[in-house]
């Protein structure tokens, strides 16, 4: 048995061939993602708890926040995710600098979505409309409104946070493409960060109407 | 038959400390682990005789009031997170759990590194709590409390969360293991049922862990930044944090206590050499568990205050979970049953864990109903149930597993003698330690508390020379299995002549393993088709 063709560079000693290993990854992968919607679940649960609590504070809470600035974010974020799409097809067929284009510009749409939200968060810190005891703006009206905004600033700080850790990887893939790690044989970095990003995506699609767009 | 060790295995093939820790082999991870979390089952144990030491007399001994707030907060934190939820996957998973699916190493060996060096990182907060002004919230943390004792509740918490991402590493990797690297031709119904076990233990370590991770940090940031999530001062609700806090910890009770019935279920098959009765049964009753345990947390807040209804709810759903767990028990007896059983150290750890498991799992069910639990909560009742299923059960079951596989991880056999010694001194003070607290929790001894009425005087000091009893039991037990590393007598292959596939390698194993693939030759509980020999790969056909 010749061993360079049974065991290819980034295949592990511990695994019979490369169906396997990415099969590995893969499922590894979802388990994560799993854990991560439970983890966002406790907050998501917070929030419900705290809205059927105070409806009419959510309510007015929300008014402060910037629709327009979420509704850009939002398009940035689902753009983000097609050029993602796009990166993971280009290596499928084999076109490298196809897919460092596409990862760099899935970077850039996330740094647009990070400084967006740097002026959405400075301006409410210039206001006072801060997490629980920090919080010190007078015009909302109801009960406890520095609620809403710890349920804003740990959901969506908690989502930049994931955001920031998608932008360090899909990096270092434009880094690893770039010098040739990446093939049509192998390219399961690049699939399992497509996975990874699109939860990120997927969970903003439900932060942006709970928050910005409460009826 | 004289046995020898092999020349070569994956305790020599690689040498010096740099190889130990940079090492991807799960055998080697495994033991890492079993040093970190044995020590840390030292440490809890000292805490826990300090605790019975003061007990003895209610008036101060040792320490203060204060003091003993600070040592069973301690005792409580160290054996949950540091012992008893890592201990039997993270030691005996790691080691046994790839070879029984006849794999060379788990889904993610760097992952699995990273899974210990978390641990220890987890293990140095705690540490660091320690000796930073203790912690006085119990292991349980809740607020209002947590969030305004001057302790260290932030470097523990901390630790707690650290510790909960190393649990998450390793149920993620397990899972991955199980489903991917089983050997060719091993259905999932030839798993052995501790491989059933550890999965269904890693699904809940999955998808309960987060949330006590999220909890713990929404607790963190109420203490540092004020979020008032918790705080009733704020619009907060302090109950929501039970709520959070056993959503995780009930589940978390499952994954102590499965992967120590999946011990069981092998001990109990290899030493009444008998075909296991009811696989099916059994293997499903751990998933069983692991889903029914859920939806019970509320069951820990009858009188929190939570709606009548909701608690009605959550005491009907409780009696559920002994519906598989009483499955598993009479598979049990039925594969005993008829069978030629013999008595060898590690079967004599499986029937304790029947007794003591059964009585616990028993007084389970009384505190799970809603109208006795108002009267026994927060007593010494809720105290020995806990102990009666997580050291009876658990426990029970790592000594049992440890010493089952004793001979597979060093290739020596320990002073049998003295082995018998230790278990019969563990059952008799456990037991000298708990049936009496069972009594003073109905009688209305609180738990927690430093001091109690004269009329506890007599049971407490029983209660305490059991604790002694039960010290010098694991100290023999430490001494003679340390010794048997050094000195005991090569062990062979396969010393209980057990059929699963880690008794098919060398004691102690290659590094990889197994030489080329590894096949599927019988199912694991054959005893009626095939009679094992001690030599490898060897059995005379029925
Ligand atoms: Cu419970």
């Amino acid at each position: 048995m010749n061993q360079t063709t049974a065991h290819p560079a980034h295949l592990q000693h511990h695994f019979t061939d490369a169906h396997q290993q990415a099969e590995s990854a893969k499922l590894g992968l979802w388990i994560f993602l799993l854990t991560e919607v439970l983890l966002f679940g406790g907050l998501f649960c917070f929030y419900a708890i705290y809205r059927s609590w105070n409806p009419d504070m959510f309510h007015n809470a929300h008014a402060f926040l910037n629709v327009w600035m979420g509704a850009t974010n939002t398009v940035v974020l689902i753009v983000s995710s097609l050029t993602m799409a796009l990166a993971i097809r280009s290596m499928q067929l084999g076109r490298r600098k196809h897919t460092i284009v596409f990862l760099s510009g899935t970077v850039f749409l996330a740094c647009v979505f990070m400084v967006i939200k740097y002026f959405e968060y400075s301006h409410k810190i210039h206001l006072g409309q801060l997490p629980g005891k920090w919080y010190f703006f007078e015009g909302i009206a109801g009960t406890n409104p520095h609620i809403f905004f710890s349920a804003y600033f740990l959901m969506t700080g908690l989502h930049g946070f994931h955001v920031l850790g998608g932008i360090a990887v899909i990096t270092w893939l434009i880094i690893k493409t770039s010098r040739g790690s990446f093939s049509p044989e192998y390219y399961t970095p690049i699939e399992m960060t497509g996975l990874y990003w699109h939860l990120v995506d997927l969970i903003w699609i439900f932060l942006f109407p709970l928050f910005y767009l409460i009826g | 038959m004289e046995h020898t060790i092999p020349e070569k295995h994956y305790l020599n093939e690689a040498t010096g400390w740099k190889s130990w820790l940079m090492t991807l082999d799960h055998k080697r991870i495994g033991i890492l682990y079993m040093i970190m979390v044995m020590f840390s089952f030292f440490l809890g144990g000292v805490f826990a005789l300090l605790l019975r030491w003061e007990l003895i007399s209610p008036d101060k001994i040792l320490m203060g009031p204060e003091m003993y707030n600070q040592a069973f907060s301690l005792h409580g934190i160290i054996m949950i997170f540091l012992f008893i939820i890592p201990s039997i996957p993270a030691i005996l998973g790691n080691f046994v759990m790839p070879l029984m699916i006849g794999a060379k190493d788990v889904a993610f060996p760097r992952l699995n590194l990273a899974s210990w060096y978390i641990y220890v990182i987890g293990f140095c907060f705690a540490v660091y709590a320690l000796f930073t002004g203790g912690i006085d919230t119990g292991w349980t943390f809740y607020t209002p409390y947590s969030n305004e004792t001057t302790t260290a509740v932030i470097p523990i918490l901390t630790a707690a969360f650290v510790l909960g991402f190393s649990s998450i590493f390793t149920g993620l990797n397990f899972i991955v293991t199980i489903h991917k690297l089983r050997a060719p031709g091993m259905t999932w119904f030839q798993l052995p049922l501790f491989v059933w076990a550890i999965y269904a233990t890693a699904l809940i370590q999955v998808l309960a862990t987060p949330v006590l991770g999220i909890t713990l940090a929404l607790l963190m940031l109420e203490r540092v930044v004020g979020i008032g999530i918790f705080d009733p001062a704020m619009g907060g609700d302090p109950v929501l944090f039970q709520h959070f806090f056993w959503f995780y910890s009930h589940p978390a009770v499952y994954i102590m206590i499965l992967p120590g019935m999946g011990i069981i279920s092998e001990l109990i098959a290899t030493f009444s050499h008998r075909r296991i009765f009811g696989y099916k049964f059994i293997a499903f009753s751990s998933l069983g568990i692991a889903f029914t345990g859920f939806l019970v947390w509320g069951h820990h807040m009858f009188v929190s205050g939570q709606s009548d209804l909701a608690a009605v709810i959550f005491s009907f759903l409780t009696f559920f979970v002994g519906i598989p767990s009483g499955i598993k028990i009479l598979n049990w007896m039925a594969t005993m049953y008829k069978g030629s059983i013999s008595l060898d150290t590690p079967m004599l750890w499986a029937l304790s864990f029947l007794i003591l498991f059964s009585i616990g799992g028993f007084t389970g069910i009384v505190l799970g109903t809603l109208s006795i639990d108002v009267h026994l909560h927060d007593t010494y009742f809720v105290v020995s149930h806990f102990h009666y299923v997580m050291v009876g059960g658990t426990v029970m079951a790592i000594f049992g597993g440890l010493h089952y596989w004793w001979p597979k991880i060093w290739g020596r056999m320990y002073n049998e003698t003295l082995a018998r010694i230790a278990v019969v001194l563990i059952f008799v003070g456990f037991n000298v330690t708990f049936f009496v607290q069972f009594i003073m929790g109905t009688q209305g001894m609180p738990r927690r508390y430093y001091t109690y009425l004269p009329q506890f005087q007599g049971m407490h000091g029983f209660s305490s020379i059991g604790a002694l009893i039960m010290g010098v039991g694991f100290l023999l037990i430490g001494i003679y299995l340390i010794h048997a590393i050094f000195k005991g007598k090569p062990a062979g292959p396969n010393p209980w002549r057990a059929l699963t596939m880690e008794w098919e390698t060398p004691s102690p194993p290659r590094a990889g393993n197994f030489e080329g693939a590894q096949r599927l030759t019988h199912g694991p509980y054959d005893y009626d088709k095939v009679v094992p020999e001690n030599a490898l790969k060897q059995y005379k056909t029925l």
